[in-house]
């Protein structure tokens, strides 16, 4: 298929161009994720292992805003951003940092919700089981954590994937500037806009290149350590 | 702390929402309500598919004019907008039946492909530069647009390009000829890579330079911190074209629909609306009609 020649071009040897674009992605996705884990898995980990008053209300806001439509996350990042805006004088919009903010306020409530739910099914009989053969918090802690590994990793790899995937947002609040702040979501976009499908879809198929290595390389560290 | 964050969030939301009703909303000449009302025979095959360009469509030109010809007529026109390549690359690809566009050689191109009947020019408008109101580069009392463009450059003004190979990227870059600056190393080119709103808005953010047609200027005048900084130089001219998608290259045209738009609109009564659109809000109007 023609889409599938054209990849292979881009590839080898690698176009200029293209390597700065991944760099940006990477970039992008990489320090969204890392923060909204930071976020997100203690909050998780909080609200799955508490009881408390309106806890059931927060976890019906977080399971709302794993649902923020991409746009109104973009639009609210912008208007917070823009030039008379609050955060104006910071002068950060159409810069790689602000897509990173704009994707933490997405990512995040996933990242919380997913872990919580996680921690509630997965971890409350471990921590029971460590109690009753008299673990310390740390031993029950790691305990947990070994156990529940891979659906830790999966909440992980998720909010990469979302952040990686998502146009909305980034092409709002980045602006899709060439050598600056273009991902692979909005070149895809660009391309698609220009009329060149084959092209964009050529982008497409690199993109889920990239998505299935970070994914294969994260379960084989995984792994790797489970096993050492 | 999580009620606080709560309280936050919903701050932020209420704040979002706030910003965008504050907005005033996009103005457009309203479609005149006077026409004859009759219940027209709907046609054997209602829906025409028109590709256009965001230019246009943002211009909220289309949306003034269809109403009056889908009640004449009965036909339905579903309009897709997008940049001219894509526009264009739909026809080819068999979506659309009838195309109107503003690139001369992407036109011909399309023509000689075999893919359009023929190229009718019926309007055109001129593109402006608009840029700070300051106009910190000195482009107002140039002769042309090449001549302000060499200021922005001498000055490395910021610009901000559409960098989309729309029709109005393409004039761009033959204004620039061989001077065009390169986005990889002339930091003061901003290569944006969207449509011509997204731009303007850019633009009017980063207190940039951006060459735009005047009827979407316009239109967006109100939230943008820009000014018309040259308008009416000899290149700036923007001409404007219907094509009909070539029946014989293209299978499942509606081809008689087509006709009847084009008809429609190089007839007399579109006409009349065309050389009216925006006379009341702007006080001169958008689009002048190609005599015939």
């Amino acid at each position: 298929m023609e889409s599938f020649r054209q990849a292979f071009e881009l590839l080898f040897p690698p176009d200029r161009e293209l390597l700065q674009i991944i760099g940006v992605t990477m970039r992008m996705s990489f320090v969204s994720t890392l923060v909204s884990c930071l976020i997100g898995l203690p909050l998780g980990a909080l609200i799955g292992s508490k009881n408390f008053r309106g806890k059931s209300f927060l976890k019906k806001l977080i399971h709302t805003l794993m649902g923020l439509p991409p746009v109104v996350a973009g639009l609210i990042v912008y208007s917070l951003f823009t030039h008379y805006g609050p955060f104006g004088r910071l002068d950060m919009l159409f810069t790689v940092e602000i897509m990173s903010v704009a994707q933490v306020l997405l990512i995040t409530p996933v990242v919380t919700g997913l872990s919580s739910s996680f921690i509630e099914t997965s971890s409350k009989p471990v921590i029971e089981t460590a109690r009753g053969l008299g673990f310390s918090g740390f031993r029950t802690a790691r305990l947990c954590i070994n156990e529940g590994r891979a659906s830790l990793l999966s909440v992980v790899l998720n909010a990469f994937g979302r952040s990686i995937a998502e146009v909305g947002a980034v092409s709002i609040v980045g602006g899709n500037i060439q050598w600056k702040t273009r991902v692979m979501t909005t070149a895809i976009m660009l391309e698609t806009n220009k009329g060149k499908f084959s092209f964009a879809l050529a982008l497409g198929i690199i993109l889920l290149m990239i998505a299935f290595a970070v994914n294969a390389l994260a379960s084989f560290i995984v792994r790797e350590n489970a096993d050492g | 702390m999580k009620k606080t964050l709560a309280i936050l969030l919903a701050a932020a939301l209420i704040f979002a929402l706030g910003a965008c009703a504050s907005q005033p909303a996009t103005p457009t000449t309203e479609a005149p309500t006077d026409a004859p009302v009759e219940t027209v025979p709907t046609p054997e095959n209602p829906v025409i598919r028109l590709s256009t360009t965001t230019s246009v469509n943002d211009s909220g030109l289309l949306p003034y004019l269809i109403p009056t010809f889908e009640a004449k007529t009965g036909y339905k026109v579903e309009v897709q907008s997008a940049g001219t390549g894509a526009a264009i690359q739909k026809a080819i690809d068999g979506n659309a039946d009838v195309i109107l566009v503003h690139a001369k050689a992407s036109e011909e191109e399309f023509i000689e492909g075999g893919y359009g009947v023929e190229r009718l020019p019926f309007m055109y408008n001129y593109f402006v530069i608009v840029g700070p109101k300051d106009d910190p580069a000195g482009v107002k009392d140039s002769a042309n647009a090449a001549e302000a463009f060499g200021k922005i450059r001498d000055a490395e003004a910021k610009f901000v390009s559409r960098g989309d190979e729309s029709g109005t990227h393409k004039a761009e870059l033959k204004i620039w000829g061989d001077n065009a600056p390169d986005a990889a190393t002339d930091e003061w080119y901003i290569s944006a890579g969207q449509g011509m709103g997204a731009c303007l808005t850019m633009a009017s953010e980063q207190q940039a330079y951006c060459l735009t047609d005047k009827a979407t200027f316009l239109s967006m005048k109100d939230e943008l911190d820009l000014d018309i900084a040259l308008a009416e130089g000899e290149d700036m001219k923007n001409t404007y074209s219907l094509i009909a998608v070539n029946p014989e290259a293209i299978d499942g045209l509606n081809v008689e629909g087509a006709q009847a738009f084009i008809d429609w609109m190089l007839g007399d009564e579109a006409s009349e609306l065309i050389a009216k659109y925006g006379v009341e809000e702007y006080g001169s109007a958008l689009f002048t009609l190609i005599e015939k």
